[in-house]
């Protein structure tokens, strides 16, 4: 590792002032555990660290005024998985979070570390782009820009957090009522791995029982967590029957864009985002109740 | 740059002067001759640096020593206490947990943070729990009995007899 000076942050006021003394040479660390890791293998040389742990105020998890869970951005992942609020209003968070690698990597791994890291292939984005989540990113004299997670990921490792912001909290929506819900990794490998393919799915019925409204998130299928929009819209509206839920798991297909690595070709990820698609919104049927 | 850290090693401080890139790993062993600790993958996956941070279980390897500063670390070489063995390091001598050795500390160490945190967690938990620490010996079932050995209190009071 090229040496550098670390700072640990009081609070975030200074977590600021040491980003607007150090600029573009500077790192925000919180658990550290893709930062190490870039780190060590020099793809990332910040002349500055900046230490996030001790900051104050980033660590709870609350329902808003909404009915929406707020999670501030140093929860751990483990935390998350395991508090009450979210099993109980978002369990497909709980969930997603619950896929993540080990649980000593959850230990460490924060909330707001994950979504500033922007890597494609985390457990977490697909869910919470279909839940409609957003983020909440703070810079200097209490300026907030809240963006939804859909927007989030720009591209490979690249967020749209800018120059001098902060992620400082995650807002969640629940499903809507009656919604059934699924996240589901396919993990041919070992079970602390990335995923080879990932898909989230919301199914919400209408009164006649056919598809009210749909999300689905693919994630590790390309530079950016995907949603599949042109499936939703051909399911939207629609009876939910092997033959529409068939068609429209195939244009996934055309959606996603995978890199190929040792979890699989290009090729192999494409058919398997469309088996999985089926398997997700199938899953997430049953959960609702509709099958 | 070197800066003084000040950590709590096994209930002792400890002030260590190092450059921010030391590895909280590399600081136990090198900075305080703590061997006990070892270095398996050095990215996080295998487990074999487990310690504990404030209590919670973390991968020394990819931990900054300067981002723990001030914390309270447990080592393997603390959990004895008065020459007697922690039931979890009791149970993996009774109970064969362990074959050549090398993950044997960060599997102690992760077992023990399990039973802190669940008293009485299910095989399964355990499973789950215990994902994350390697064992090129494969003696996954030998480890899985003894945290199974460990969490009974029966185990933990025959702590030193052997079976």
């Amino acid at each position: 590792m090229i040496d550098f000076e670390f700072h640990q942050a009081n609070d975030l006021d200074h977590a600021f002032a040491l980003l607007a003394d150090y600029g573009d040479d500077a790192r925000l660390m919180s658990g550290g555990t893709a930062l190490v890791l870039q780190m060590k293998q020099r793809f990332s040389q910040p002349g500055h660290v900046i230490g996030l742990r001790r900051i104050a105020g980033l660590g709870s998890i609350e329902e808003t005024s909404e009915g929406s869970v707020r999670i501030g951005a140093l929860c751990t992942q483990r935390q998350v998985e395991n508090h009450p609020l979210v099993s109980e209003r978002i369990p497909l968070v709980a969930g997603a979070y619950r896929h993540v690698a080990t649980p000593r990597i959850r230990n460490m791994a924060t909330v707001g570390g994950g979504l500033a890291h922007g890597d494609p292939n985390q457990d977490p984005p697909p869910s919470l782009i279909a839940l409609g989540a957003s983020v909440v990113l703070s810079s200097a004299s209490g300026g907030e820009r809240v963006v939804p997670a859909e927007e989030l990921f720009v591209d490979y490792f690249e967020t749209d957090v800018r120059p001098g912001e902060i992620v400082t909290g995650l807002v969640v929506p629940p499903a809507p009522d009656g919604a059934g819900t699924a996240y589901l990794k396919f993990l041919p490998r070992t079970a602390d791995d990335y995923a080879t393919v990932s898909v989230a799915a919301v199914v919400t019925p209408d009164e006649a029982g056919n598809c009210g409204d749909i999300r689905v998130v693919l994630g590790s299928v390309g530079l950016t967590p995907i949603r599949a929009t042109a499936a939703e819209d051909s399911l939207r509206g629609q009876p939910l029957t092997d033959e529409t839920i068939g068609a429209a798991a195939a244009m996934v297909q055309d959606a996603v864009d995978p890199l190929e690595d040792h979890r699989g070709s290009t090729e192999y990820k494409r058919e398997m985002a469309e088996v999985f698609t089926r398997r997700a919104v199938r899953q997430a049927m049953t959960n609702a109740g509709m099958m | 740059m070197p800066q003084l850290m000040n950590l709590k090693v096994n209930g002792e401080d400890r002030e260590v002067e190092a450059p921010a890139r030391r590895l909280l790993v590399d600081l136990l062993r090198y900075d305080l001759g703590l061997t006990g600790t070892k270095e398996g993958c050095s990215v996080g996956v295998c487990g074999a640096c487990t310690v504990l941070v404030d209590g919670e279980m973390v991968a020394s390897c990819i931990t900054l020593a300067a981002a723990v500063e001030g914390s309270e670390i447990t080592t393997i070489e603390g959990l004895a206490q008065d020459g007697r063995l922690h039931p979890v390091q009791q149970a993996f001598i009774d109970y064969g947990g362990f074959q050549c050795g090398i993950c044997t500390p960060g599997q102690v160490m992760a077992a023990k943070a399990l039973l802190d945190d669940y008293a009485q967690p299910t095989e399964e938990e355990i499973r789950d729990w215990m994902m994350g620490n390697l064992c090129r010996c494969t003696g996954y079932y030998k480890i899985l009995e003894s945290v199974v050995a460990a969490m009974s209190p029966a185990a933990s009071q025959e702590g030193g007899q052997a079976r």
